[in-house]
Protein backbone atom coordinates (compact mmCIF):
# COMPACT_ATOMS: atom_id res chain seq x y z
CA UNK A 1 0.00 0.00 0.00
CA UNK A 2 2.73 2.48 -0.42
CA UNK A 3 2.93 5.42 -2.86
CA UNK A 4 4.81 6.05 -5.77
CA UNK A 5 7.18 8.52 -3.89
CA UNK A 6 6.41 11.04 -1.05
CA UNK A 7 4.52 11.56 2.48
CA UNK A 8 0.81 10.62 2.55
CA UNK A 9 -1.62 13.02 2.15
CA UNK A 10 -3.47 11.23 5.46
CA UNK A 11 -2.40 8.84 7.88
CA UNK A 12 -3.76 7.58 11.05
CA UNK A 13 -1.41 5.34 13.72
CA UNK A 14 -3.01 3.16 15.52
CA UNK A 15 -6.27 5.58 16.07
CA UNK A 16 -8.71 5.09 18.90
CA UNK A 17 -12.16 6.80 19.55
CA UNK A 18 -14.59 6.55 22.37
CA UNK A 19 -17.59 7.14 23.37
CA UNK A 20 -19.84 6.38 25.84
CA UNK A 21 -21.03 2.82 24.55
CA UNK A 22 -17.10 2.18 24.10
CA UNK A 23 -14.95 2.23 21.11
CA UNK A 24 -15.91 3.64 17.53
CA UNK A 25 -12.69 3.44 16.40
CA UNK A 26 -10.41 0.61 17.40
CA UNK A 27 -6.72 0.85 16.75
CA UNK A 28 -7.24 1.87 13.08
CA UNK A 29 -4.42 3.06 10.91
CA UNK A 30 -3.85 3.61 7.09
CA UNK A 31 -2.00 5.61 5.13
CA UNK A 32 -3.50 7.45 2.11
CA UNK A 33 -1.14 9.42 -0.70
CA UNK A 34 -1.63 11.48 -3.25
CA UNK A 35 -4.21 11.00 -6.17
CA UNK A 36 -5.35 8.24 -4.61
CA UNK A 37 -9.41 7.32 -3.81
CA UNK A 38 -10.46 5.41 -0.98
CA UNK A 39 -14.06 3.49 -0.74
CA UNK A 40 -14.90 2.80 2.71
CA UNK A 41 -17.21 -0.08 3.57
CA UNK A 42 -19.15 -1.22 6.89
CA UNK A 43 -22.56 -1.80 8.65
CA UNK A 44 -24.31 1.37 9.70
CA UNK A 45 -22.45 2.46 13.44
CA UNK A 46 -18.79 0.81 12.55
CA UNK A 47 -17.35 4.06 12.50
CA UNK A 48 -17.66 5.17 8.98
CA UNK A 49 -18.23 8.52 9.68
CA UNK A 50 -15.66 8.93 12.51
CA UNK A 51 -13.38 8.43 10.78
CA UNK A 52 -13.78 11.14 8.69
CA UNK A 53 -14.82 13.23 11.26
CA UNK A 54 -11.28 12.22 12.94
CA UNK A 55 -9.49 12.87 9.55
CA UNK A 56 -10.64 16.67 9.38
CA UNK A 57 -9.78 16.95 13.48
CA UNK A 58 -13.74 17.33 14.37
CA UNK A 59 -13.34 14.55 16.47
CA UNK A 60 -10.23 14.45 18.88
CA UNK A 61 -8.80 10.65 19.38
CA UNK A 62 -8.18 9.25 23.25
CA UNK A 63 -5.34 7.64 21.30
CA UNK A 64 -3.20 7.09 18.28
CA UNK A 65 -2.30 10.11 15.83
CA UNK A 66 -3.78 11.48 13.03
CA UNK A 67 -1.43 13.33 10.03
CA UNK A 68 -2.90 15.38 7.37
CA UNK A 69 -0.54 17.29 5.21
CA UNK A 70 2.63 15.85 7.15
CA UNK A 71 1.13 17.39 10.44
CA UNK A 72 -0.50 15.99 13.44
CA UNK A 73 -3.83 17.22 14.33
CA UNK A 74 -3.74 15.45 17.68
CA UNK A 75 -1.39 18.35 19.04
CA UNK A 76 -3.24 21.13 17.03
CA UNK A 77 -5.85 23.31 18.81
CA UNK A 78 -9.16 24.18 17.29
CA UNK A 79 -7.65 27.37 16.05
CA UNK A 80 -4.47 25.89 14.78
CA UNK A 81 -5.92 23.43 12.83
CA UNK A 82 -8.44 25.90 10.74
CA UNK A 83 -5.37 26.15 8.42
CA UNK A 84 -5.39 22.16 7.68
CA UNK A 85 -9.13 22.18 7.33
CA UNK A 86 -8.57 24.76 4.57
CA UNK A 87 -7.31 22.21 2.27
CA UNK A 88 -9.22 19.23 3.21
CA UNK A 89 -13.27 19.15 1.50
CA UNK A 90 -15.69 17.35 3.19
CA UNK A 91 -19.17 16.96 2.12
CA UNK A 92 -21.24 15.73 5.45
CA UNK A 93 -24.10 13.17 5.44
CA UNK A 94 -26.97 15.27 5.41
CA UNK A 95 -24.98 17.75 3.18
CA UNK A 96 -25.48 20.04 6.23
CA UNK A 97 -25.89 23.17 4.15
CA UNK A 98 -26.60 26.38 6.21
CA UNK A 99 -30.36 26.92 6.25
CA UNK A 100 -30.19 30.53 6.49
CA UNK A 101 -27.97 31.17 3.97
CA UNK A 102 -29.03 31.07 0.33
CA UNK A 103 -27.20 28.62 -2.01
CA UNK A 104 -24.74 31.03 -3.23
CA UNK A 105 -23.96 32.16 0.41
CA UNK A 106 -23.63 28.43 1.14
CA UNK A 107 -20.71 27.75 -1.13
CA UNK A 108 -19.13 31.24 -1.01
CA UNK A 109 -19.05 30.51 3.14
CA UNK A 110 -15.39 28.60 3.12
CA UNK A 111 -14.36 31.52 0.10
CA UNK A 112 -15.25 33.88 2.56
CA UNK A 113 -14.68 32.77 6.18
CA UNK A 114 -11.13 30.27 5.42
CA UNK A 115 -8.52 32.81 6.44
CA UNK A 116 -5.81 31.22 4.68
CA UNK A 117 -8.09 31.30 1.20
CA UNK A 118 -7.70 35.07 0.61
CA UNK A 119 -10.34 34.74 -2.06
CA UNK A 120 -10.45 37.92 -3.09
CA UNK A 121 -14.20 40.12 -2.49
CA UNK A 122 -14.38 40.64 -6.47
CA UNK A 123 -13.84 36.57 -7.39
CA UNK A 124 -16.24 35.27 -4.89
CA UNK A 125 -18.97 35.39 -7.21
CA UNK A 126 -17.20 34.03 -10.34
CA UNK A 127 -15.57 30.90 -8.24
CA UNK A 128 -19.37 30.42 -7.02
CA UNK A 129 -20.96 30.24 -10.05
CA UNK A 130 -18.08 28.33 -11.34
CA UNK A 131 -18.40 25.74 -8.39
CA UNK A 132 -22.34 25.53 -8.93
CA UNK A 133 -21.68 24.76 -12.86
CA UNK A 134 -19.44 22.46 -12.23
CA UNK A 135 -22.22 20.37 -10.25
CA UNK A 136 -25.10 21.30 -12.74
CA UNK A 137 -26.92 23.79 -9.65
CA UNK A 138 -26.04 26.91 -12.15
CA UNK A 139 -29.57 28.31 -12.03
CA UNK A 140 -29.73 28.16 -8.38
CA UNK A 141 -28.34 30.92 -6.73
CA UNK A 142 -30.87 32.88 -5.08
CA UNK A 143 -32.46 29.58 -3.70
CA UNK A 144 -32.58 28.51 0.17
CA UNK A 145 -31.25 24.81 0.84
CA UNK A 146 -35.12 24.10 1.64
CA UNK A 147 -36.58 25.05 -1.71
CA UNK A 148 -34.39 22.50 -3.08
CA UNK A 149 -34.76 18.22 -3.35
CA UNK A 150 -32.51 15.98 -1.49
CA UNK A 151 -30.16 15.43 -4.72
CA UNK A 152 -30.01 18.61 -5.04
CA UNK A 153 -28.41 19.68 -1.71
CA UNK A 154 -25.88 17.00 -1.82
CA UNK A 155 -24.50 18.43 -5.28
CA UNK A 156 -24.76 21.95 -3.67
CA UNK A 157 -22.86 20.38 -0.99
CA UNK A 158 -20.08 18.94 -3.23
CA UNK A 159 -19.95 22.67 -4.46
CA UNK A 160 -19.14 24.04 -1.37
CA UNK A 161 -16.53 21.23 -0.71
CA UNK A 162 -14.87 21.26 -3.79
CA UNK A 163 -15.27 25.51 -4.52
CA UNK A 164 -11.67 26.09 -2.26
CA UNK A 165 -9.87 23.25 -4.79
CA UNK A 166 -9.01 21.50 -2.21
CA UNK A 167 -5.98 18.49 -2.34
CA UNK A 168 -7.62 16.18 -0.35
CA UNK A 169 -11.81 15.78 -0.14
CA UNK A 170 -13.99 13.46 2.28
CA UNK A 171 -17.21 12.43 1.10
CA UNK A 172 -19.56 10.79 4.02
CA UNK A 173 -22.44 8.37 2.57
CA UNK A 174 -22.79 11.26 -1.09
CA UNK A 175 -25.32 8.86 -2.33
CA UNK A 176 -26.98 7.90 1.13
CA UNK A 177 -31.01 7.88 0.03
CA UNK A 178 -31.14 8.99 -3.01
CA UNK A 179 -32.45 7.00 -6.16
CA UNK A 180 -30.35 5.12 -8.35
CA UNK A 181 -30.22 8.01 -10.83
CA UNK A 182 -29.62 10.46 -9.17
CA UNK A 183 -26.93 8.49 -6.77
CA UNK A 184 -25.08 7.82 -10.36
CA UNK A 185 -25.36 11.54 -11.06
CA UNK A 186 -23.54 12.32 -8.06
CA UNK A 187 -20.88 9.70 -7.92
CA UNK A 188 -20.58 10.57 -11.42
CA UNK A 189 -19.46 14.54 -10.28
CA UNK A 190 -17.50 13.00 -7.67
CA UNK A 191 -14.85 10.95 -10.36
CA UNK A 192 -15.33 14.41 -12.31
CA UNK A 193 -13.77 16.58 -9.50
CA UNK A 194 -11.03 13.70 -8.24
CA UNK A 195 -9.73 13.50 -12.55
CA UNK A 196 -9.95 16.92 -13.17
CA UNK A 197 -8.51 18.37 -10.03
CA UNK A 198 -6.60 15.25 -9.06
CA UNK A 199 -7.57 15.40 -5.82
CA UNK A 200 -7.45 12.81 -3.00
CA UNK A 201 -10.43 11.35 -2.07
CA UNK A 202 -12.23 9.14 0.60
CA UNK A 203 -15.65 8.02 0.19
CA UNK A 204 -17.81 6.65 2.87
CA UNK A 205 -20.65 4.42 1.16
CA UNK A 206 -22.67 1.82 1.83
CA UNK A 207 -23.15 0.62 -2.33
CA UNK A 208 -20.78 -1.55 -3.80
CA UNK A 209 -21.78 0.51 -7.45
CA UNK A 210 -20.35 3.20 -5.95
CA UNK A 211 -16.71 1.36 -5.38
CA UNK A 212 -17.17 -0.21 -8.34
CA UNK A 213 -18.03 2.98 -10.23
CA UNK A 214 -15.25 5.01 -8.69
CA UNK A 215 -12.32 2.31 -9.44
CA UNK A 216 -13.31 1.52 -12.93
CA UNK A 217 -14.82 4.86 -14.32
CA UNK A 218 -12.75 7.83 -15.58
CA UNK A 219 -13.92 10.88 -16.43
CA UNK A 220 -13.72 11.70 -20.22
CA UNK A 221 -13.12 15.87 -20.54
CA UNK A 222 -13.85 15.65 -24.46
CA UNK A 223 -16.64 14.03 -24.31
CA UNK A 224 -18.28 15.41 -20.69
CA UNK A 225 -19.19 11.41 -19.78
CA UNK A 226 -17.32 8.72 -17.57
CA UNK A 227 -15.97 5.97 -19.78
CA UNK A 228 -14.73 2.60 -18.81
CA UNK A 229 -10.94 2.31 -18.35
CA UNK A 230 -10.26 -0.83 -20.11
CA UNK A 231 -8.49 -3.62 -18.81
CA UNK A 232 -5.14 -3.50 -16.64
CA UNK A 233 -5.62 0.47 -16.51
CA UNK A 234 -7.54 -0.22 -13.10
CA UNK A 235 -4.27 0.11 -11.19
CA UNK A 236 -3.54 3.69 -12.09
CA UNK A 237 -6.95 4.92 -10.48
CA UNK A 238 -5.42 3.92 -7.30
CA UNK A 239 -8.00 3.17 -5.71
CA UNK A 240 -8.07 1.18 -2.19
CA UNK A 241 -11.10 -0.58 -0.47
CA UNK A 242 -10.96 -0.62 3.18
CA UNK A 243 -13.91 -2.18 5.34
CA UNK A 244 -14.90 -1.53 9.12
CA UNK A 245 -16.33 -3.06 11.18
CA UNK A 246 -17.33 -2.52 14.57
CA UNK A 247 -14.62 0.14 14.82
CA UNK A 248 -12.24 -1.95 13.17
CA UNK A 249 -10.60 -1.88 9.85
CA UNK A 250 -10.64 -5.54 8.69
CA UNK A 251 -10.18 -4.71 5.06
CA UNK A 252 -7.69 -2.86 2.84
CA UNK A 253 -6.70 -3.68 -0.40
CA UNK A 254 -7.70 -3.04 -4.18
CA UNK A 255 -11.11 -4.65 -5.92
CA UNK A 256 -9.86 -7.81 -6.82
CA UNK A 257 -8.63 -8.67 -3.24
CA UNK A 258 -12.07 -7.47 -1.72
CA UNK A 259 -13.88 -9.65 -4.39
CA UNK A 260 -11.86 -13.06 -3.23
CA UNK A 261 -12.36 -12.46 0.20
CA UNK A 262 -14.56 -15.08 1.66
CA UNK A 263 -15.02 -13.29 4.73
CA UNK A 264 -18.71 -13.29 5.57
CA UNK A 265 -19.06 -9.77 6.45
CA UNK A 266 -16.77 -8.60 3.89
CA UNK A 267 -18.48 -10.01 0.88
CA UNK A 268 -21.89 -8.49 2.26
CA UNK A 269 -20.61 -5.61 0.62
CA UNK A 270 -19.21 -7.31 -2.66
CA UNK A 271 -22.45 -9.36 -3.05
CA UNK A 272 -24.76 -6.41 -3.18
CA UNK A 273 -23.82 -6.15 -7.14
CA UNK A 274 -25.05 -9.71 -7.93
CA UNK A 275 -28.60 -8.71 -6.17
CA UNK B 1 -21.25 4.77 44.75
CA UNK B 2 -21.77 8.35 43.43
CA UNK B 3 -21.23 7.86 40.21
CA UNK B 4 -24.79 9.15 39.50
CA UNK B 5 -23.34 12.45 40.19
CA UNK B 6 -20.59 12.29 37.66
CA UNK B 7 -23.31 13.38 34.77
CA UNK B 8 -24.75 16.33 36.45
CA UNK B 9 -21.03 17.35 37.31
CA UNK B 10 -19.91 16.99 34.46
CA UNK B 11 -22.53 19.43 32.86
CA UNK B 12 -21.70 21.82 35.20
CA UNK B 13 -18.21 21.68 34.66
CA UNK B 14 -18.83 21.69 30.56
CA UNK B 15 -21.23 24.58 30.86
CA UNK B 16 -18.70 26.87 32.89
CA UNK B 17 -16.31 25.73 30.15
CA UNK B 18 -17.88 27.08 27.33
CA UNK B 19 -18.96 30.03 29.63
CA UNK B 20 -15.27 31.17 30.39
CA UNK B 21 -14.16 30.32 26.39
CA UNK B 22 -17.48 32.47 25.60
CA UNK B 23 -15.80 35.51 28.02
CA UNK B 24 -12.38 35.18 26.55
CA UNK B 25 -13.70 35.56 23.18
CA UNK B 26 -15.47 38.57 23.48
CA UNK B 27 -12.14 40.96 22.90
CA UNK B 28 -11.08 38.37 20.13
CA UNK B 29 -11.43 38.47 16.72
CA UNK B 30 -13.48 38.27 14.27
CA UNK B 31 -16.58 40.14 15.94
CA UNK B 32 -19.48 39.19 13.42
CA UNK B 33 -21.20 42.44 14.25
CA UNK B 34 -24.00 41.90 11.90
CA UNK B 35 -25.02 38.30 13.45
CA UNK B 36 -25.07 40.48 16.85
CA UNK B 37 -27.16 43.22 15.67
CA UNK B 38 -29.49 40.21 14.33
CA UNK B 39 -29.87 38.94 17.59
CA UNK B 40 -30.70 41.75 19.02
CA UNK B 41 -33.12 42.79 16.62
CA UNK B 42 -34.21 39.09 17.24
CA UNK B 43 -34.04 39.19 21.46
CA UNK B 44 -34.41 42.64 21.62
CA UNK B 45 -37.09 44.11 19.60
CA UNK B 46 -38.64 40.68 19.34
CA UNK B 47 -39.62 40.32 23.25
CA UNK B 48 -40.95 44.03 23.35
CA UNK B 49 -44.52 43.31 23.21
CA UNK B 50 -44.20 40.97 25.71
CA UNK B 51 -42.21 42.61 27.81
CA UNK B 52 -44.68 45.26 27.87
CA UNK B 53 -47.31 43.14 28.56
CA UNK B 54 -45.86 41.58 31.50
CA UNK B 55 -44.79 44.92 32.85
CA UNK B 56 -48.28 46.66 32.50
CA UNK B 57 -50.09 43.60 34.01
CA UNK B 58 -47.23 43.23 36.87
CA UNK B 59 -47.29 47.33 37.95
CA UNK B 60 -51.65 47.01 37.60
CA UNK B 61 -52.07 44.20 39.32
CA UNK B 62 -49.16 45.59 41.92
CA UNK B 63 -51.43 48.75 42.69
CA UNK B 64 -54.39 46.79 43.17
CA UNK B 65 -53.18 44.17 45.54
CA UNK B 66 -50.89 46.47 47.53
CA UNK B 67 -53.79 49.85 47.73
CA UNK B 68 -55.89 47.30 49.27
CA UNK B 69 -53.20 46.50 52.34
CA UNK B 70 -52.18 50.14 51.97
CA UNK B 71 -55.94 51.41 52.68
CA UNK B 72 -55.68 49.20 56.35
CA UNK B 73 -52.95 51.72 57.85
CA UNK B 74 -54.61 54.64 55.65
CA UNK B 75 -51.46 55.06 53.37
CA UNK B 76 -53.28 54.79 49.54
CA UNK B 77 -51.24 57.46 48.50
CA UNK B 78 -48.02 55.47 48.82
CA UNK B 79 -49.36 53.38 46.60
CA UNK B 80 -46.77 54.64 43.89
CA UNK B 81 -43.77 53.97 46.57
CA UNK B 82 -44.82 50.17 46.61
CA UNK B 83 -45.79 49.86 42.83
CA UNK B 84 -42.19 51.30 41.91
CA UNK B 85 -40.02 49.67 44.54
CA UNK B 86 -41.32 46.17 43.82
CA UNK B 87 -41.27 46.84 40.09
CA UNK B 88 -37.40 48.31 39.88
CA UNK B 89 -35.95 46.03 42.44
CA UNK B 90 -37.98 42.91 41.85
CA UNK B 91 -40.93 42.41 39.28
CA UNK B 92 -39.48 43.98 36.33
CA UNK B 93 -36.51 41.90 36.25
CA UNK B 94 -37.39 38.89 37.05
CA UNK B 95 -40.77 38.73 35.10
CA UNK B 96 -38.62 39.88 32.01
CA UNK B 97 -35.72 37.58 32.39
CA UNK B 98 -38.42 35.07 33.02
CA UNK B 99 -40.19 35.80 29.55
CA UNK B 100 -36.86 35.78 28.05
CA UNK B 101 -36.07 32.58 29.43
CA UNK B 102 -39.37 31.30 27.42
CA UNK B 103 -39.36 33.24 25.00
CA UNK B 104 -35.09 33.44 23.68
CA UNK B 105 -33.52 30.05 25.54
CA UNK B 106 -35.93 27.89 24.21
CA UNK B 107 -35.26 29.69 20.55
CA UNK B 108 -31.48 29.21 20.90
CA UNK B 109 -31.74 26.03 22.30
CA UNK B 110 -33.83 25.00 19.24
CA UNK B 111 -31.98 27.13 16.45
CA UNK B 112 -28.70 25.46 17.88
CA UNK B 113 -29.55 22.13 18.63
CA UNK B 114 -31.45 21.55 15.01
CA UNK B 115 -27.99 22.91 13.61
CA UNK B 116 -26.03 20.25 15.45
CA UNK B 117 -28.40 17.35 14.70
CA UNK B 118 -27.85 18.48 10.92
CA UNK B 119 -24.08 19.05 11.31
CA UNK B 120 -24.20 22.25 10.33
CA UNK B 121 -22.15 22.75 13.44
CA UNK B 122 -19.57 20.74 12.43
CA UNK B 123 -19.66 21.76 8.97
CA UNK B 124 -18.62 25.53 10.47
CA UNK B 125 -15.98 24.23 12.33
CA UNK B 126 -14.61 22.36 8.88
CA UNK B 127 -15.45 25.50 6.47
CA UNK B 128 -12.91 27.53 8.94
CA UNK B 129 -15.24 29.20 11.59
CA UNK B 130 -15.37 29.25 15.33
CA UNK B 131 -18.93 27.87 16.26
CA UNK B 132 -18.34 29.68 19.57
CA UNK B 133 -17.52 32.80 18.04
CA UNK B 134 -20.15 32.89 15.22
CA UNK B 135 -23.51 31.30 17.12
CA UNK B 136 -22.29 31.93 20.71
CA UNK B 137 -20.46 35.02 21.14
CA UNK B 138 -23.53 37.94 19.27
CA UNK B 139 -26.26 35.70 21.40
CA UNK B 140 -24.17 36.38 24.43
CA UNK B 141 -23.45 39.91 23.72
CA UNK B 142 -27.65 40.87 22.25
CA UNK B 143 -28.52 39.10 25.15
CA UNK B 144 -26.82 41.48 27.61
CA UNK B 145 -27.21 44.50 25.94
CA UNK B 146 -31.02 44.31 25.33
CA UNK B 147 -32.10 42.73 28.77
CA UNK B 148 -31.35 45.91 30.60
CA UNK B 149 -32.81 47.72 28.08
CA UNK B 150 -36.34 45.80 27.69
CA UNK B 151 -36.60 45.62 31.97
CA UNK B 152 -35.85 49.74 32.04
CA UNK B 153 -38.62 49.64 29.57
CA UNK B 154 -41.33 46.95 31.51
CA UNK B 155 -40.74 48.63 34.84
CA UNK B 156 -41.53 52.17 33.15
CA UNK B 157 -44.68 50.70 31.79
CA UNK B 158 -45.50 48.85 34.81
CA UNK B 159 -45.72 51.97 36.44
CA UNK B 160 -47.70 53.66 34.17
CA UNK B 161 -50.12 50.09 34.58
CA UNK B 162 -50.04 51.33 38.42
CA UNK B 163 -50.93 54.73 37.25
CA UNK B 164 -53.68 53.94 35.46
CA UNK B 165 -55.49 51.57 38.40
CA UNK B 166 -54.52 54.53 40.78
CA UNK B 167 -56.26 57.02 38.40
CA UNK B 168 -59.60 54.46 37.74
CA UNK B 169 -60.05 53.23 41.02
CA UNK B 170 -58.21 54.72 43.81
CA UNK B 171 -58.59 58.26 43.09
CA UNK B 172 -54.94 58.75 43.99
CA UNK B 173 -53.84 62.33 42.02
CA UNK B 174 -51.14 61.83 38.74
CA UNK B 175 -48.90 64.15 40.23
CA UNK B 176 -49.15 62.04 44.29
CA UNK B 177 -48.51 59.22 42.45
CA UNK B 178 -45.78 59.79 40.20
CA UNK B 179 -43.65 61.76 42.83
CA UNK B 180 -44.07 58.84 45.28
CA UNK B 181 -42.91 56.66 42.51
CA UNK B 182 -39.77 58.72 41.75
CA UNK B 183 -39.00 59.65 45.21
CA UNK B 184 -39.11 55.99 46.38
CA UNK B 185 -36.15 55.30 44.18
CA UNK B 186 -32.25 55.67 45.56
CA UNK B 187 -29.93 56.53 43.58
CA UNK B 188 -27.61 54.57 42.54
CA UNK B 189 -28.37 51.09 44.61
CA UNK B 190 -31.80 50.84 42.57
CA UNK B 191 -30.94 51.98 39.56
CA UNK B 192 -27.13 49.83 39.17
CA UNK B 193 -29.27 46.91 41.29
CA UNK B 194 -31.94 47.12 39.15
CA UNK B 195 -29.76 46.79 35.93
CA UNK B 196 -27.42 44.59 37.06
CA UNK B 197 -29.83 42.06 38.13
CA UNK B 198 -30.84 41.31 33.97
CA UNK B 199 -27.57 41.61 33.35
CA UNK B 200 -26.97 38.84 35.33
CA UNK B 201 -30.17 37.00 34.11
CA UNK B 202 -29.04 37.57 30.18
CA UNK B 203 -25.52 35.91 30.63
CA UNK B 204 -27.64 32.77 31.74
CA UNK B 205 -30.64 32.92 29.73
CA UNK B 206 -27.80 32.98 26.26
CA UNK B 207 -25.21 30.92 28.05
CA UNK B 208 -27.99 28.12 29.01
CA UNK B 209 -29.55 28.34 25.48
CA UNK B 210 -26.22 27.88 23.71
CA UNK B 211 -24.83 24.79 26.14
CA UNK B 212 -28.30 23.24 25.82
CA UNK B 213 -28.59 23.98 21.79
CA UNK B 214 -24.62 22.75 21.66
CA UNK B 215 -24.81 19.54 23.42
CA UNK B 216 -28.26 18.46 21.29
CA UNK B 217 -28.27 14.53 20.34
CA UNK B 218 -31.00 11.77 18.83
CA UNK B 219 -32.78 14.18 15.80
CA UNK B 220 -35.42 16.03 16.28
CA UNK B 221 -36.71 14.36 19.39
CA UNK B 222 -33.28 15.61 20.85
CA UNK B 223 -34.04 19.48 19.91
CA UNK B 224 -37.25 19.24 21.98
CA UNK B 225 -35.68 17.72 24.98
CA UNK B 226 -32.51 20.09 24.56
CA UNK B 227 -35.17 23.40 24.63
CA UNK B 228 -37.40 21.98 27.16
CA UNK B 229 -34.35 21.50 28.92
CA UNK B 230 -32.93 24.96 28.33
CA UNK B 231 -36.00 26.69 29.48
CA UNK B 232 -36.79 24.56 32.60
CA UNK B 233 -32.95 25.43 33.77
CA UNK B 234 -32.59 29.02 32.76
CA UNK B 235 -35.69 29.46 34.81
CA UNK B 236 -34.53 27.70 38.11
CA UNK B 237 -31.38 29.61 37.26
CA UNK B 238 -33.07 33.01 37.58
CA UNK B 239 -34.59 32.19 40.46
CA UNK B 240 -31.47 31.18 42.23
CA UNK B 241 -29.37 33.45 41.71
CA UNK B 242 -32.40 36.18 42.42
CA UNK B 243 -32.38 35.50 45.55
CA UNK B 244 -28.59 35.19 46.12
CA UNK B 245 -28.32 38.76 44.72
CA UNK B 246 -31.36 39.78 46.84
CA UNK B 247 -30.00 38.56 49.84
CA UNK B 248 -26.58 40.28 49.08
CA UNK B 249 -28.06 43.48 48.52
CA UNK B 250 -30.27 43.31 51.26
CA UNK B 251 -26.80 42.36 53.59
CA UNK B 252 -25.12 45.75 51.94
CA UNK B 253 -27.62 47.82 53.41
CA UNK B 254 -29.25 48.62 49.63
CA UNK B 255 -32.87 48.21 51.08
CA UNK B 256 -34.25 51.03 53.06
Amino acid sequence: MTAAGGQPVLRFEQVTVQFDAGPVLDRVSFEAFEGESRVIFGAAGSGKTVLLKTALGLIQPDSGRVFAFGQDLTRMSEREMFEIRSRIGMLFQESALFDSLTIEENVAYPLLNQRSIRCPAADVHRRVQQALEFVELGGTLEKFPSELSGGMRRRAAIARAVVTEPPLILYDSPTAGLDPITAHTIIALLIKERDLSHTTTLVVTNRYQDGNLIANFRYNSEQGRLDRIENGARQSTKTIFMVMREGRLVFEGDQDRLERSTDPYICKFVKQRES
Amino acid sequence: MLDWLKAPVASVQDFFVLTGRTFRNILRRPHYVDDIILQMDIIGVGSLGIATITGFFAGAVMALEMSKALATYGQINKTGTLVSLTLVRELGPVLTALMLAGRNASGIASELGSMKVTEQIDAMRALGTDPDQKLVKPRLLATSAMLPLLTVISDFIGMCGGWIIAQLFLGIPSKLYWSSAWQALSWPDDVIFGLLKPLVFAVVISMVGCFYGLRTTGGTQGVGRATTQAVVMATITIFLLDLMMTKIFVSLGGVQ
